[in-house]
């Protein structure tokens, strides 16, 4: 058995990773893997481990045990070089974390020049194209705290998109946002989807899920307990857990059928 | 009345002797560069000393933490004058010969460093945690990190608590007079040892020169501080709500 060669197709490959918390153990053992141009959306009850898996997967938290590759590079390997694996993954957090200091254009444009070296005039080129993909051009020259949090959250994906990322994680990006604002995120999300951007999504927005997604996972006290496709989790779960997680969910969010 | 006339001659010198001081305008000013000068050279060591004191004990991990830690209790502790003269006498005892000028600087610069270091550290440690982790997030180091997202949010900050530090070094440009420089406070003693009735002038004629230097350093800061504003961000005690805060 050769289990630790992935597929050439697989973006992402994560095995058995466990994470402890002094004497809470957060994750326990997650596997799992995603395919170019895949969306995972990841749901599950609060306080169940997801955001310390994606801080696992790009090492911002050093998983205690288990694996992890983007493409054939293994990020977990002791001699991995960090700083550039993290340059190919998106990263887009819950409260954005713009640069406060920076404009909008600032923000996208940095890491293109400090961590690519591209030059001041091609990352600024770059940056306005990307702040146009998420319709913020008009927005360039303004501060992160002049602009509203949905413009923020576009900003902060404009700025993972200005370094090319082979894969983008998203760590509830509307959560912090008032709900009118939502809407505008998702739409620039799904459209990435659409693009085939490899994601993956920590998210409860149901209707991105169901309308994005190749596959849901569902999980609980730091394990996978169930994933599929949307279709069978919304209408078939294995997992009576599966089944009252999505209905409260449901139930909290007010999602009207499609 | 012998009483009376005293008091008229009394009033007649200290008129006299503020005209007389005039004479002796050119030698302060003069001298009050060195104090300039001094001033420079201390507040630079203290700027980038401070800064690698604050990082180290934010970042450097328990040795320079603890260096830095041991570095900014002494350099807070010893009294100036006391540092001031180990600066200077202290290396002839190895048979260095230290300027005054070269002496004073380090004194007060690595002083001004240990209270520049808890301006500088307060200000990193009150940025969010998150700036940190986005830049980390984006492939860069930790120490392009510091230097690209958390230095440049954290010196913005630092402003007002080191236009007090600066107002209080400028002053201390004086104490260098104990190791025998030329500057401002050591000529104005020049000038009343040899004519004892102008020491009042000279020294009000000391106090204006740092009045009008204390003025000119918080009006430049001021204005760095103005220039380098994030549009939209507000310190607490400004804008609306520093409105309600100040009202009560």
């Amino acid at each position: 058995m050769n289990s630790s060669v992935g597929s050439d197709a697989a973006v992402l490959r994560v095995e058995d990773l466990h994470k402890r918390y002094g004497s809470e153990e957060v994750l326990c053992g997650v596997s799992f893997s995603l395919a170019k141009g895949e969306t995972m959306v990841v749901i599950g009850p609060s306080g169940t481990g997801k955001s310390t898996l994606l801080r696992c997967i790009n090492h911002l938290t050093p998983p205690d045990h288990g694996r992890v590759w983007l493409e054939r590079t293994e990020i977990s390997h002791h001699r991995a070089n960090l700083n550039r694996i993290r340059a190919q993954i998106g990263f887009v957090f819950q409260d954005f974390n713009l640069f406060s200091h920076l404009t909008a254009l600032g923000n996208v444009r940095i890491a293109p020049m400090k961590v690519r070296g591209m030059s001041r005039r091609d990352a600024t080129a770059l940056a306005m194209e990307e702040l146009e993909r998420v319709g913020l051009a008009a927005k360039a020259d303004a501060y992160p705290a002049e602009l509203s949090g949905g413009q923020q959250q576009r900003v902060s994906i404009a700025r993972a998109l200005a370094m090319a990322p082979k894969l983008i994680l998203f760590d509830e990006p509307t959560s912090a946002l008032d709900p009118e604002l939502i809407g505008e995120v998702l739409d620039v999300m799904m459209g990435l989807a659409r693009d085939g951007m490899t994601m993956l999504v920590v998210s409860h927005e149901m209707g991105f899920a169901r309308s994005v997604a190749d596959e849901i996972v569902f999980m609980e006290h730091g394990r996978i307990v169930e994933q599929g496709p949307p279709a069978r989790m919304f209408t078939a779960p294995e997992h009576p857990r599966t089944a009252e997680f999505l209905r409260k969910i449901s139930e909290l969010y007010g999602e009207s059928d499609e | 009345m012998p009483l009376r006339s005293s008091g008229q001659t009394r009033e007649v010198r200290i008129i006299d002797s503020f005209v007389a001081i005039g004479r002796y305008v050119p030698m302060l000013l003069r001298a009050s560069l060195i104090n300039i000068e001094l001033l420079f050279a201390l507040i630079l060591i203290g700027f980038f000393v401070g800064t690698l004191v604050a990082l180290c004990q934010v970042y450097g991990g328990r040795l320079l933490g603890t260096i830095a830690g041991i570095y900014e209790w002494v350099f807070r502790s010893v009294p100036a004058l006391v540092l001031l003269f180990l600066f200077y006498f202290g290396p002839s005892q190895f048979g260095l010969y230290i300027s005054s000028f070269l002496a004073a600087s380090l004194a007060l610069g690595f002083r001004s460093s240990a209270y520049q270091s808890q301006i500088f550290r307060g200000a990193i440690q009150s940025i969010a945690s998150g700036q940190m982790m986005a830049a980390r997030s984006l492939g860069m180091s930790r120490p392009r990190a510091i230097r690209t997202v958390i230095l440049p949010q954290a010196f913005r900050l630092a402003i007002p608590g080191w236009s007090n530090e600066f107002s209080s070094v400028v002053k201390d440009t004086t104490l260098a007079y104990a190791v025998g420089l030329n500057e401002i406070m050591r000529s104005a003693r020049i000038i009343y040892d040899r004519q004892y009735q102008l020491a009042m002038p000279a020294l009000i004629g000391v106090a204006l020169v740092f009045l009008v230097m204390t003025y000119a350093g918080n009006g430049l800061l001021g204005g760095i501080e103005r220039r380098f504003r994030i549009p939209g961000l507000q310190m607490p005690g400004q804008g609306r709500e520093g409105e309600l805060i100040r009202r009560k």
